[in-house]
C-alpha cells in the first residue's frame, strides 16, 4: 500500500521539478518563500499543483465566522494576489496551503530538507552564558508559563480526595493551590557568535526581481544560521561605484544608477571586520550577491582584497549570481579562475530563478562551515 | 442483522472497546453498516487519506500531493487526523495504532456516528455501496489503460477531465431528466483504442481491409458524428447542469477516453453527499461521541485527555466555521426546541421574548426530531431549516468579505439575515458557480456553448479560461462560456489556439427585485 502512494508521491515531485509534463508545471505553486511573517511565526507554503475548475473569483471571497469583534475589524489578511511573480495569469493565489511554524522549526525543516552539515562554531571563542530550559514544575511562576494539565491532574486529585468530584457531573475547577507552572534551570553554556556580513550590487541593472530573490535568499541563510549560533549579527554593504554600510531596510530597497565597482564593497566589508569583527571572537560569513557586472579594470583590484582582506579572515565566502537581463555575467568566471571550483572557502553559486533559491542554500551551507 | 466483523488486526482491549462502543451506539439507536476498524500507522493512514479513503485507487499524482501534504504536516507537529471512515457496506474505519487509548474510545464512537449518517441520510442513499470493490475495479482499469497508451498519455487525459470534475448534478440521482442507461456504457465500446466506429462487417482479419475499407470507415464515422449537428438544431433542449454526461454522450473520445471519463464522474457522484452534508455529518457524530463518552465512555483517567482533544476537535477560528462545532451545536439546539415544543404555528407567532425564553411545553420530541433531520437534510437545507436568530446571536456569528482597499479580510455583518444569507451562499451548489451546457451546437458549427448563471459573483477568469482549454482538448470544437465581467454580460471563448472575450453592452445588475 504504501509503495503505491511513493509512485504518486514521486511523480507529484517530479512535476513540481518540471522533469516531466512541462505543460502541468506552470501550476505549481511555490508561493513567497517567506510567507507571512508574524511575530515568531513564518509560514512556509508546500508546493501545490492546482487543477482549473470554474471557481467563483475575487469578491465570492466571503465567508462566514464565528468570535468577537466589531463590524469592520480584520480579521485575516488576504494573500496578495500574484505579486511580483514576473508570470502574469498563472498564479492561483489564494490556494497557497500554508503551515505555520516557528523560526527554531523552520531551520530545523530547512536543516533536514536540504541535509545541511550542524555547523562547527570555529574559534577561541569560550565565553560562558546562562542558558535557561524549562525543564522542571514549580508550584509558583506567571500565568503565562501554566502547565495546564498538570493544574488539572492536581485539582482533579484534590477534589477526589476531598470528595467533591462527582462522577455525574465531571467538572474540575482548579483553585490557586492548584495551580503548577512550567520553571526553567539555568546551565551555562558556551556561546559562540557569529556574524553576517550581505554586500550586494544595486546599480541599475539589479531589477526588483532579482532583489526579491535576494531577500528570500537571506532570509533562509539568517534562519540557519541563527539556529547555529547564539549571537547573530547582520550588516549590509551596498554599492554601485562606490560603497557604503546600510540597513537591512536600505539594502533592500535602495537603488543606485551608477557603475559598479566591487572593489568599493570589499573595501568598507574589510574595513568593517577591522573595527568591529575579530576573527578571534567571531564566525565571519561573508555573502555576495550580484548580477554578474563589474567595471572592466576593477576585477583585478577585487580579488587582491578577496584574496588578503576577506577570504582569509572569514568562514566562507559566498558569492551568488543572480540572473539578470541587463548583466553581464561575467564576475562569476573572475571569481572561478581565481578561486577554482572547489575551494575550501570560497563558494560560488548562480541563482537562475526562484526555484533554484534552495539549491543555492544547498550550496552554500552544504560543507557545515 | 448478520455482522461480521474482522478482530484480526485490533488487540483485545480495543476489540472490548469496540464492543462497548457499538452496543452503546445501538442502545442510543444508531442504525450502522457492520463496521470493520483497521490498525493502521501513521504512514499507511496518510496514504488512505490521500487516496481519499481507498488504498486501491487508481495512480495519479495528486494522491502523492495529498500524502506529501498530510506527512508533512503530521511530522511538522500542525495537523494530525484523528478519524478516517468509509462509506460502504460493510464500513470501513482506521484507527491510528499510536493514539492514546481514549483517542480509540472517542474515535469508535465517532465513527458509529458517521456510519449512521451513511446508511440514513437521504442524500447518501443513492451512493454505491459497494464502492470499494467499485474503487479497485476503476483502478485495475486505469491502470490497464495506462499500460496500453502510456502513463504520460492517460494522466494527462485525467488532468483535463478532472478539470470538469465539480461540472455535475447533484440533484440527478434524485430526479429523472433523462433517459437511463448504464453507468459506463455510454456508447458500446471494447477498451480498444480505435475510434469511435460505425458498423463494421464481419471479417476475417486478413480480409478486414477490403470488406471494411478505413476510408470508407471513417467517413461514415465523421458522418454520424455530424448527424445531430447535421439537424441544424441545437440541443440540449433545456440546458443542462451534468456537463461532464454531456461530454460523455457527445463528444468524440476514444472508447478508452470514455471509460476514464465515466470513472471520474461516477467518483464524483460518489463524493458529492459528503460534500453536501459536511457539516450535518460532523456534526452528527460529534453528538453521538460526545453523549456516549460523557455518559458511558470515559474513565477517570481519560478525563483530561479527553477534553483536550475535544476542544481541539471543537475551537472556532474567525475564517472559518467549523463544521464539527457548527453541526454539533446546532443538533443540540433542534433538540432542545423540540423538547421545549419550540416550534410550530404558536412558536413563530409568538413575539413576545420573555414568553419565547422560558417557553417549555414539555414536548421531549428532540432526540425523535434530530433523528429525522439526520434522515431527510443536508447542509443547505439543515441551515435554511433550523439556523435562527437566537443561535446567530448566542454563537456569535457573523459574516466576512475580503476588503480589496485594505488587504484584508474584515467583518461585514452580525445581522442575522445577512450572516444567514452569506452562509447560505457558501453552501448552495458547494459554494460553486452554476454551469450549464445550453448549446452543443452553437453556430450551427459544433462549438461547445455552456452558461455561467450569475449571482452577483464573477468567475476566476484565468482559472474559467483555463478550464475552457481542457474542455476543448474534450470536446475538440471550439468552446465558449457567457458570464459577467464588470456587470457585462461576456462571452469567454477558446478556439484551440487563442482566448477571446466579447464583452457585450448589456448591462447585469443582480439585486433588489
Amino acid at each position: 500500500m504504501s509503495l503505491k502512494i511513493d509512485r504518486d508521491n514521486n511523480r507529484f515531485r517530479q512535476i513540481v521539478r518540471g522533469k516531466i509534463r512541462e505543460n502541468l508545471r506552470r501550476y505549481v505553486n511555490h508561493g513567497e518563500m517567506i510567507g507571512r511573517k508574524g511575530r515568531d511565526l513564518v509560514s512556509i507554503p508546500l508546493p501545490q499543483l492546482d487543477i482549473p475548475h470554474f471557481r467563483y473569483g475575487q469578491n465570492g471571497r466571503g465567508g462566514v465566522g464565528q468570535g468577537e469583534g466589531e463590524e469592520g475589524q480584520p480579521i485575516a489578511r488576504g494573500d496578495g494576489e500574484g505579486e511580483g511573480t514576473g508570470q502574469a495569469g498563472s498564479d492561483p493565489g489564494q490556494h497557497i496551503v500554508e503551515v505555520d511554524v516557528t523560526l527554531e522549526e523552520l531551520a530545523e525543516i530547512l536543516g533536514s530538507e536540504l541535509e545541511l552539515p550542524r555547523i562547527e562554531p570555529k574559534g577561541t571563542d569560550q565565553i560562558q552564558q546562562e542558558k535557561a530550559r524549562y525543564r522542571s514544575i514549580r508550584r509558583v511562576g506567571p500565568e503565562s508559563l501554566r502547565h495546564f494539565k498538570r493544574t488539572y491532574v492536581e485539582a482533579m486529585k484534590r477534589q477526589v480526595i476531598e470528595g467533591t468530584y462527582n462522577h455525574a457531573s465531571p467538572r474540575v475547577i482548579p483553585i490557586k493551590g492548584d495551580r503548577r507552572y512550567r520553571s526553567w534551570e539555568t546551565t551555562p553554556e558556551p556561546q559562540a557568535n557569529a556574524v553576517i556580513i550581505y554586500m550586494m550590487d544595486v546599480s541599475g541593472s539589479m531589477t526588483d526581481e532579482q532583489k526579491s530573490i535576494v531577500r528570500t535568499e537571506a532570509f533562509w541563510i539568517d534562519t540557519w544560521l541563527r539556529s547555529q549560533y547564539d549571537g547573530l549579527e547582520r550588516r549590509y554593504i551596498i554599492h554601485d561605484a562606490a560603497a557604503k554600510e546600510v540597513d537591512e531596510q536600505t539594502f533592500y530597497h535602495t537603488r543606485e544608477s551608477g557603475g559598479t565597482r566591487i572593489s568599493s564593497a570589499y573595501k568598507v566589508c574589510a574595513k568593517l571586520l577591522d573595527e568591529s569583527f575579530s576573527p578571534d571572537d567571531w564566525n565571519i560569513y561573508l555573502f555576495q550577491f550580484s548580477d554578474g557586472d563589474n567595471w572592466g579594470e576593477d576585477s583585478s583590484k577585487a580579488m587582491d582584497l578577496l584574496t588578503k582582506a576577506l577570504v582569509p579572515r572569514s568562514n566562507l565566502f559566498c558569492y551568488g549570481q543572480v540572473e539578470s537581463p541587463y548583466g553581464s555575467g561575467e564576475y562569476i568566471g573572475s571569481l572561478e579562475a581565481a578561486f577554482g571550483q572547489t575551494h575550501e572557502k570560497v563558494i560560488l553559486s548562480e541563482i537562475k530563478d526562484k526555484d533554484a533559491i534552495f539549491e543555492s542554500i544547498k550550496t552554500f551551507l552544504g560543507k557545515g562551515k | 442483522m448478520s455482522t461480521t466483523h474482522h478482530f484480526r488486526s485490533l488487540t483485545p482491549e480495543m476489540v472490548e472497546i469496540q464492543q462497548k462502543m457499538e452496543s452503546h451506539a445501538r442502545d442510543y439507536g444508531l442504525d450502522f453498516f457492520p463496521t470493520i476498524f483497521e490498525v493502521v500507522d501513521a504512514d499507511q493512514l496518510h496514504a488512505v487519506a490521500a487516496y481519499g479513503g481507498f488504498p486501491t485507487r487508481y495512480p495519479h499524482w495528486r494522491f502523492g500531493m495529498e500524502y506529501e501534504q498530510l506527512s508533512k504536516g503530521y511530522s511538522y507537529g500542525l495537523q494530525k487526523i484523528y478519524e478516517l471512515v468509509i462509506n460502504n457496506d460493510p464500513c470501513y474505519a482506521y484507527l491510528l495504532g499510536s493514539n492514546e487509548i481514549t483517542d480509540h474510545k472517542l474515535v469508535m464512537a465517532h465513527v458509529y456516528g458517521h456510519c449512521d449518517f451513511f446508511k440514513n441520510n437521504h442524500w447518501f442513499s443513492k451512493t454505491n455501496r459497494h464502492m470499494i470493490d467499485e474503487m479497485a475495479n476503476h483502478g485495475n482499469r486505469v491502470r490497464r489503460y495506462m499500460d496500453r497508451f502510456g502513463v504520460e498519455e492517460v494522466e494527462d487525459f485525467i488532468d483535463t477531465c478532472l478539470s470538469i470534475e465539480d461540472l455535475i448534478d447533484i440533484h440527478s440521482p434524485f430526479v429523472k431528466r433523462t433517459d437511463d442507461h448504464s453507468d459506463y456504457e455510454f456508447r458500446g465500446h471494447t477498451d480498444d483504442d480505435a475510434p469511435d466506429e460505425p458498423q463494421k462487417f464481419q471479417a476475417k482479419g486478413y480480409m478486414d481491409a477490403f470488406v471494411n475499407p478505413p476510408k470508407a470507415l471513417a467517413e461514415e464515422a465523421e458522418r454520424q458524428r455530424h448527424r445531430l449537428l447535421e439537424q441544424g438544431k441545437s440541443f440540449p433542449n433545456e440546458p443542462a447542469k451534468d456537463v461532464m454526461l454531456f461530454v460523455l454522450e457527445y463528444a468524440s473520445l476514444k472508447p478508452w477516453q470514455l471509460d476514464v471519463l465515466s470513472i471520474i464522474r461516477d467518483e464524483a457522484y460518489y463524493f458529492a453527499p459528503q460534500a453536501q452534508t459536511k457539516i450535518m455529518n460532523e456534526g452528527w457524530a460529534t453528538y453521538w461521541h460526545s453523549t456516549i463518552m460523557t455518559r458511558h465512555g470515559i474513565s477517570p483517567s481519560d478525563l483530561i485527555c479527553y477534553c483536550d482533544h475535544c476542544a481541539g476537535t471543537l475551537a472556532s477560528s474567525p475564517t472559518r466555521l467549523n463544521p464539527y462545532k457548527l453541526g454539533l451545536e446546532l443538533f443540540r439546539h433542534i433538540e432542545e426546541r423540540w423538547n421545549r415544543g419550540q416550534f410550530g404555528q404558536d412558536w413563530e407567532d409568538c413575539d413576545d421574548m420573555r414568553a419565547k425564553h422560558d417557553w417549555d411545553m414539555g414536548a421531549m420530541q428532540g432526540r425523535e426530531k434530530i433523528f429525522e433531520v439526520r434522515r431527510i437534510h443536508n447542509d443547505l437545507t439543515f441551515i435554511d431549516e433550523f439556523l435562527t436568530l437566537d443561535f446567530c446571536r448566542e454563537h456569535k456569528l457573523f459574516s466576512f468579505g475580503f476588503n480589496e482597499q485594505s488587504g484584508y479580510y474584515e467583518i461585514e455583518s452580525r445581522q442575522f439575515d445577512q450572516v444567514k444569507e452569506q452562509l447560505l451562499f457558501n453552501l448552495t451548489n458547494v459554494g460553486r458557480p452554476f454551469i450549464y451546457v445550453r448549446d452543443g451546437n452553437y453556430k450551427n458549427r459544433g462549438e461547445l456553448f455552456l452558461e455561467h448563471r450569475y449571482n452577483g459573483v464573477e468567475l476566476k477568469l484565468e482559472y474559467a479560461e483555463d478550464t475552457l482549454a481542457n474542455l476543448y482538448k474534450l470536446w475538440k470544437r471550439p468552446t465558449h462560456i457567457e458570464t459577467v465581467l464588470d456587470d457585462h454580460l461576456t462571452v469567454l471563448s477558446f478556439d484551440g489556439t487563442e482566448h477571446t472575450t466579447s464583452k457585450s453592452d448589456e448591462l447585469v445588475t443582480i439585486g433588489e427585485e
